[in-house]
């Protein structure tokens, strides 16, 4: 088997003295794409921020492509790494928010070339075309010009995946992709995703949409309390919870 | 009221106006882009996460802020030559309107910085920008746009502020305006003149400044 695109080692993240991760451990090898679910302050959008150290994390480890993301082991000591690497490691992943955050400064166009230009070091003419590429993709293209003010919320997440998805990532991360959009530009943004998907995108996703979840994942993680409740193909998770409350949490969630 | 207007005395002495006018609006920028660099890095320094360095701006913006312009104009000039440094009149004024605006401009910038949502700095880390990187493309061009109107009002303010260089013989428009008063009596005359003045500069001030505005606004 080679290298995993992701392994989760132990993952122990603490806010203050509140424990929010409390010993994960999740492997995903090329072209998986995980769902996290639960219900809130389950630890799920955290778990997802230590992949590309938004978040410190303090115990464990969180390894992309093999490489320990954040820190390195000096006898037998944690040490941070250097700004620079942390941001080169960072490029290793790519990263949707719930509140899209594009640059409202910049077209939707320089919003996706802005980190191939600065960081992939991609002549302009080349990140252009790269980006343009990507826009049509997401059906974004004729749109390229406009600012993110002039965006509806569901165009706005279409540019911002064309944005993280650009700088061709080893494993996409996908934070409540849909949360903030109204009912009717949601579908439009799960089929840009679920493209991704059948295209053989590894994806990590923390997701309030179970339908959605139970189509596009090849397996379904349950949190809660911040361990692992429950995982498992989406079929088996989502007709035969095992645990009471994942059974509760499902009904919840009108699935 | 019985008066006779007579502005012969200012219209033939309006050329050192008009040059002292000029001295006054070179001063101005010149200390205020200083001030803007020095604002910049001190609202940076307010909200680092170091201890010291939220000190030390701190301690810079409440010292300086207290402290009436004069006094910090006069101290630069009489008291710091005292204490070896040594300064020519309008390089000691530069000096002190620069650290002057760099005190309130750290203000304005902060709060500008304190209002940008933090999404912003965190997509800047996900596409592999460094905090440096991030803070140049992204939040100070962004903060930037918010505090123009902020800015400019400053901006005018700062640049009224060139007529206290007249207390330590700077050649701008208030101390010309105060030699041709002594010299020709003309007071009415002469200081509404120089009033007029300051008020169609700002006027035009104020005016490019809502370019500047409506040019960098961000559409949508």
């Amino acid at each position: 088997m080679s290298v995993p695109v992701l392994e989760i080692t132990n993952l122990h993240k603490r806010f203050g003295d509140v424990e929010v991760l409390k010993g994960i451990d999740l492997t995903m090898q090329r072209g998986d794409v995980v769902s996290l679910i639960g219900s809130s302050g389950s630890g799920k959008t955290t778990l997802l921020r230590c992949v590309n150290l938004l978040e410190d994390y303090e115990e464990g480890i969180v390894a992309v492509a093999g490489e320990q993301i954040g820190y390195r082991q000096q006898n037998g000591r944690r040490v941070r790494l250097r700004e620079r690497e942390i941001a080169r490691q960072r490029a290793m992943t790519g990263m949707t928010f719930q509140h899209f955050n594009l640059f409202p400064h910049m077209s939707a166009i320089r919003n996706v070339m802005l980190g191939l230009v600065r960081t992939r070091k991609m002549p302009k003419d080349e990140a252009y075309a790269t980006a343009e590429t990507w826009l049509d993709r997401v059906g974004m293209k004729d749109r390229k010009d406009h600012f993110p003010g002039q965006l509806s919320g569901g165009q706005q997440q279409r540019v911002a995946i064309a944005r993280a998805i650009a700088m061709n990532p080893e494993l996409m991360l996908f934070d409540e992709v849909t949360s903030a959009l109204d009912p009717e530009l949601v579908s439009e943004v799960l089929a840009v995703v679920k493209g991704l998907a059948a295209d053989g995108m590894t994806m990590l996703l923390v997701t309030h949409e179970m339908q959605f979840a139970h189509d596009v994942s090849d397996r379904v993680v349950f949190m809660q309390d911040g361990r692992i409740g429950e995982e498992g193909p989406p079929d088996t998770l989502f007709h035969n919870p095992k645990s009471e409350r994942l059974a509760a949490f499902l009904k919840s969630s009108k699935f | 009221m019985d008066y006779d207007f007579n502005f012969a005395a200012v219209w033939r002495n309006f050329d050192l106006l008009l040059s002292g006018l000029g001295l006054g609006l070179v001063l101005a920028l010149v200390s205020i882009a200083i001030g803007c660099v020095i604002g910049l890095f001190t609202a940076f320094g307010m909200l680092s996460k170091h201890r010291l360095l939220r000190w030390a701006a701190h301690g810079y913006v409440s010292a300086i802020r207290n402290t009436p312009i004069l006094v910090l104009i006069l101290f630069t000039f009489f008291a710091l030559p005292q204490l070896g440094l040594r300064l020519g009149k309008i390089e000691s004024f530069i000096v002190t309107l620069a650290v002057y605006s760099g005190a309130y401009l750290t203000e304005v910038f902060r709060s500008g910085l304190v209002a940008l949502p933090p999404g912003l700095r965190e997509a800047g880390l996900t596409i592999g920008l460094t905090e440096l990187g991030t803070k140049v493309r992204i939040t100070i061009p962004i903060m930037f746009r918010n505090v123009l109107p902020a800015l400019g009002n400053n901006f005018i303010s700062l640049f009224k502020d060139t007529s206290l260089a007249a207390a330590i013989a700077v050649p701008e428009l208030t101390f010309h305006a105060r030699k041709i008063n002594v010299e020709t009596f003309r007071v009415i005359e002469t200081w509404l003149v120089a009033s007029l003045m300051y008020v169609f500069a700002c006027a035009i001030i104020a005016a490019l400044l809502r370019r500047v505005e409506r040019h960098l606004a961000i559409p949508g």
